[in-house]
């Protein structure tokens, strides 16, 4: 952030709302039992339902329901005894029915947080208003790009029926105050839904949406600024940069005495600016009543003390139990367990591996730094777990030092195979002979006198020269430690 | 008598003792559309070569001594909103003139899986909207018994064919006195089933919470025999009952001895013709000679029983309608010039008729903002207080006997200039809707030569006492006809 954008901020007061999207990772649709898959043909995952055609019926999809109270456990949400659809009525060509069936009066989940860390350094239970199920529309693509140039649409109802989870946040309970809390909120966010597994949340493919709503107040000031709502932003980065165009661009307003227009605006990829789309005069009257079609759903019918039972484990219970049941470091912890699958990873390592310590440093900074080069993810590391916690526990035990282990790593994770070859290949077992190390060291001390003279005289800082030079021709494969003892042995007067 | 004047059951019994074949029944059935159709304008489409097949696969049935049901081999006909695969269904509207649907709508299924043969789509008011068929797009239905006068809408198309013997049984729908009114009107037996009796699924929707499949015959037995053909629960549709078929037709010759019959003192007011009013005294009274007794009873919540459902019905429409926008089916109605909202416009402009865009505007405005609360969630709160009326009225009697409509079959044009004429004809028969009562509508004599028919509304799901006491009261107008 910079020096301007400092002073901004010391200068007003923000509340960032976020209504996020979420594609549900259900086998069906919401409520008929065509699949729902990417990359499909158009036009080919649909059926008379999802296609609006006279006379059909929604049926809901139950697992669909069980992933909404999943999230609405997971964000420390009320379940609502009975919950109701509700039609949203409009006209569009890719909603096939002129209404979407969603939810307005009786949602699911309702007044949740998600804790993030907040600026201040403390955790900040960010105030959740509401979750609920709602169904996609279809994907309408312009010949001409836009609708207004084109001689044609096409229509792909595909999507059309897609079960959807939004999120909105509440801006009267603990909001997000900044750029940085809102990066916090929507990564938090993302972890907790992948981690109990109802949405790969992944953005690119559309499967976690984000709306903004972004409003301003002069610090010191009781009254906010109108709110600015900024729609479909396709990256955590487009995101961002919508937000700091917004604030800068409402600031700017409101330091020139003027009012914030409350309305929806568009983000410009290319430019990086906000643009207005509709103002509220021209807002929709979307004449919402509860849907006829579906009775009121009672949890009930779907136990949601099974539900929260049968929950995965959530991203800060698995920080704290590392930190208790292996001893991490929290931020190792955190580390580990901001991807689930690196977390699982772990401990399949760590159930037969005799160092936790050591394993999570290595799968850190060892492991991470070649899936990174390789462009990998935990999932497709070429090593398997029990072959790397062999490894992990062969360095443990001085079997091989730790500068070996590293390249024994790197080869493993080259050719897929486990340490033991790779060590009796490359004779990398390290040199136990006390005598062979010793002569080592005592040419190292014969070729740098001078080096000798200074540690002799009370500077202890260059022995780790002496140090690397003895594992350099020893090829690595003496213990740097045993090294050390044994040349300051030498060199004690 | 010709075979398509006969009652299901007497050609169920003749097809089985081989006097008859289906074949025969089926061509008896087409060859009186053939005399009369031009001047009833009964059907909209006539299937007569897949209704011959279905006939011959249903005498091979009756040869091999394997019949599905006892409706296999009859003719019936589907109104015109209900789902037909492979064959255009309309609902009477320009907007879906070409439409065919790709699935059979599940009461027409059932009846086709038991054997019984399709033999045309019929006519009606465009999308249920309507009390006498005037509003088709492919022009009105006559009155078999007055060709200058309505046969009663919506289902006006089923209940014309079954009382001229264009088919023998009928499906129908339903939802503020659709299949009642135009039985009345016509002189044959109409039954609305308590809502969540038979699946909605393939029915094309109207009014959500209103909608209701139902059965339209020449006799109460038939009717009976036809409900548990297609009632019973349907995973398709999330508002269907799941509760277990009752056998009707087995319990229809148990009389009505020491049951309660309610006669609601505010149906018989200003509005109802008295010569109506006096034929459906005297129809109570045969009950009362058949062993029931009559209570005096009292509805304080009818009066807003038509406004109530003009709200929500038109309401649900406005919502339910919105899908035909000329995109994946149907009329469109493209402007060269235009946009793709103008191309809705456009298509809804020229493809609805005067009274569905009446009643689209209609519930529209009761579910804007600022109104939803005056009117579509208060005429629900009124919709409960006329639930409870009943709910009162049935602590006392076991079920209602009251007017099926405040006159006698009126003539075309009559009450197409002020829409709410036409709205008030509905006044005895929406209130069964609104609860999600069964009930009943049959012939209890003649005016003029005009039918006159009259309801019998019962507790939820207890069509059975609504089926039996229509059936008592017919076998004893059969005998004293006799006499």
């Amino acid at each position: 952030m910079n020096r301007w954008g400092h002073e901004r901020r010391m200068r007003y007061d923000v509340i960032i709302c976020f209504e996020t999207h979420v594609e549900l990772a259900t086998e069906s649709k919401l409520f008929c039992s065509c699949r729902v898959s990417s990359g499909a043909e158009p036009n080919t995952q649909v059926c008379p339902v999802c296609t609006g055609q006279p006379g059909t019926l929604p049926l809901l999809n139950k697992r669909a329901v069980e992933y909404c109270i999943r999230a609405g456990l997971a964000l420390n949400c009320s379940i609502n005894a009975s919950s109701r659809f509700a039609r949203k009525n409009y006209f569009y060509p890719d909603l096939p029915k002129g209404y979407q069936i969603s939810q307005y009066e009786l949602p699911f989940c309702e007044n949740g947080h998600l804790e993030i860390l907040g600026d201040d350094g403390m955790p900040y239970p960010v105030g959740i208003k509401r979750i609920h199920l709602e169904e996609d529309a279809g994907k309408l693509v312009h010949a001409a790009g836009s609708m207004a140039a084109s001689s044609y649409s096409l229509v792909d109802y595909n999507r059309a029926g897609v079960p959807l989870l939004e999120i909105v946040g509440d801006h009267t309970r603990n909001p997000i105050r900044s750029l940085n809390e809102a990066r916090a909120y929507l990564e938090k966010l993302r972890q907790v839904l992948r981690y109990i597994g109802i949405s790969e949340c992944s953005i690119e493919q559309g499967q976690f949406r984000c709306d903004v709503n972004v409003s301003l107040r002069p610090k010191g000031s009781e009254q906010w600024g109108n709110r600015a709502e900024i729609k479909n932003m396709a990256s955590l980065r487009f995101i961002v940069e919508a937000l700091q165009f917004e604030i800068k661009r409402q600031s700017q307003i409101l330091e020139s005495g003027g009012t914030v227009v409350q309305e929806t605006r568009a983000f410009d990829e290319a430019k990086k600016i906000t643009l207005s789309m509709r103002s509220k005069e021209d807002a929709p009257d979307y004449r919402y009543f509860p849907d006829p079609d579906l009775p009121p759903v009672a949890p009930e019918g779907l136990d949601v003390e099974a539900i929260r039972r049968s929950m995965p484990e959530l991203p800060d219970e698995k920080v704290d139990r590392f930190v208790k049941v292996y001893g991490l470091p929290r931020q190792e912890a955190l580390l580990l367990t901001r991807d689930k699958p690196v977390s699982e990873f772990f401990e399949t390592c760590a159930a037969t591996g005799k160092d936790a310590r050591r394993l999570s440093r290595w799968i850190i900074k060892d492991l991470f730094k070649l899936l990174k080069q390789a462009g990998l993810d935990i999932q497709h590391c070429p090593v398997p777990a029990a072959d790397f916690s062999h490894l992990v526990d062969l360095v443990a035990s001085g079997f091989i030092t730790d500068r070996i282990g590293q390249s024994v790593l790197e080869e493993m994770f080259a050719r897929g195979c486990g340490p033991e070859v790779i060590i009796e290949e490359k004779g990398l077992r390290p040199i136990q002979d006390l005598a062979a190390i010793d002569r080592v060291i005592g040419e190292v001390l014969a070729e740098h006198p001078d080096v000798v003279a200074k540690i002799q005289a009370g500077d202890t800082k260059p022995i780790g020269y002496l140090i690397g030079r003895v594992m350099q021709k020893t090829a690595n494969r003496a213990d740097p430690r045993q090294v050390k003892r044994r040349m300051e042995e030498k060199l004690r007067p | 008598m010709a075979a398509c004047d006969l009652s299901a059951m007497q050609l169920a019994s003749l097809l089985r003792r081989g006097e008859i074949s289906a074949r025969q029944i089926t061509t008896s059935v087409l060859e009186r559309i053939e005399q009369r159709e031009e001047s009833l304008n009964a059907f909209i489409t006539v299937t007569p070569e897949q209704a011959l097949d279905q006939a011959d696969r249903a005498d091979a049935r009756f040869r091999a001594g394997r019949p599905l049901s006892m409706l296999d081999g009859i003719p019936f006909v589907a109104k015109d909103n209900l789902c037909t695969r492979g064959i255009k269904t309309t609902c009477g509207s320009r907007i879906l003139e070409n439409y065919v649907p790709s699935y059979d709508a599940t009461a027409v299924r059932r009846m086709l899986d038991q054997g019984a043969v399709l033999v045309g789509k019929t006519n009606m008011d465009e999308f249920a909207m309507g009390s006498s068929t005037e509003n088709s797009a492919f022009g009105p239905t006559r009155n078999p018994h007055d060709p200058q006068r309505v046969p009663g809408g919506s289902s006006g198309g089923s209940a014309a064919a079954v009382a001229a013997g264009e088919t023998v049984l009928a499906l129908g729908s339903d939802t503020g006195g659709s299949i009642r009114l135009p039985a009345a009107f016509c002189g044959v037996v109409g039954l609305k089933p308590t809502y969540g009796r038979v699946s909605r699924y393939g029915l094309v929707s109207y009014a959500s919470s209103l909608d209701q499949v139902g059965t339209l015959a020449r006799t109460v037995m038939d009717c009976a025999w036809m409900l548990k053909a297609v009632c019973g629960h349907d995973h398709r549709d999330s508002t269907s009952a799941d509760l277990p078929i009752p056998d009707f037709p087995s319990t229809l010759g148990n009389g009505i001895h020491g049951l309660r019959i309610g006669l609601p003192h505010d149906y018989f007011v200003e509005g109802l013709d008295p010569s109506v009013a006096a034929r459906i005294r005297e129809a109570a009274d045969v009950l009362a000679e058949c062993g029931a007794r009559l209570v005096d009873t009292r509805l304080p919540n009818a009066r807003h029983a038509i406004s109530t459902y003009y709200l929500i019905a038109t309401a649900e429409a406005s919502s339910n309608l919105a899908r035909y926008d000329g995109v994946r089916y149907g009329l469109r109605q493209a402007k060269p010039s235009g946009d793709m909202i103008q191309m809705i416009q456009a298509t809804r402009s020229a493809g609805f008729g005067r009274e569905v865009k009446r009643r689209i505007m209609l519930g529209s405005y009761v579910l804007s903002a600022g109104y939803y609360d005056a009117y579509y969630l208060k005429a629900q709160k009124v919709r409960r207080l006329i639930k409870a009326d009943f709910d009162r009225v049935f602590e006392k009697v076991d079920c209602i006997v009251a007017p099926a409509s405040p006159c006698l079959p009126f003539a075309l044009g009559e009450k197409t200039a002020e829409p709410l004429q036409m709205y008030l004809v509905d006044v005895f028969t929406v209130s069964a809707n609104l609860v999600g009562l069964p009930a009943l509508s049959l012939n209890c004599g003649t005016l003029d030569g005009l039918p006159v028919g009259f309801q019998v509304m019962g507790r939820p799901f207890d069509e059975e006492t609504v089926l039996r006491v229509g059936h008592v009261y017919e076998q004893a107008q059969v005998e004293s006809t006799r006499e």
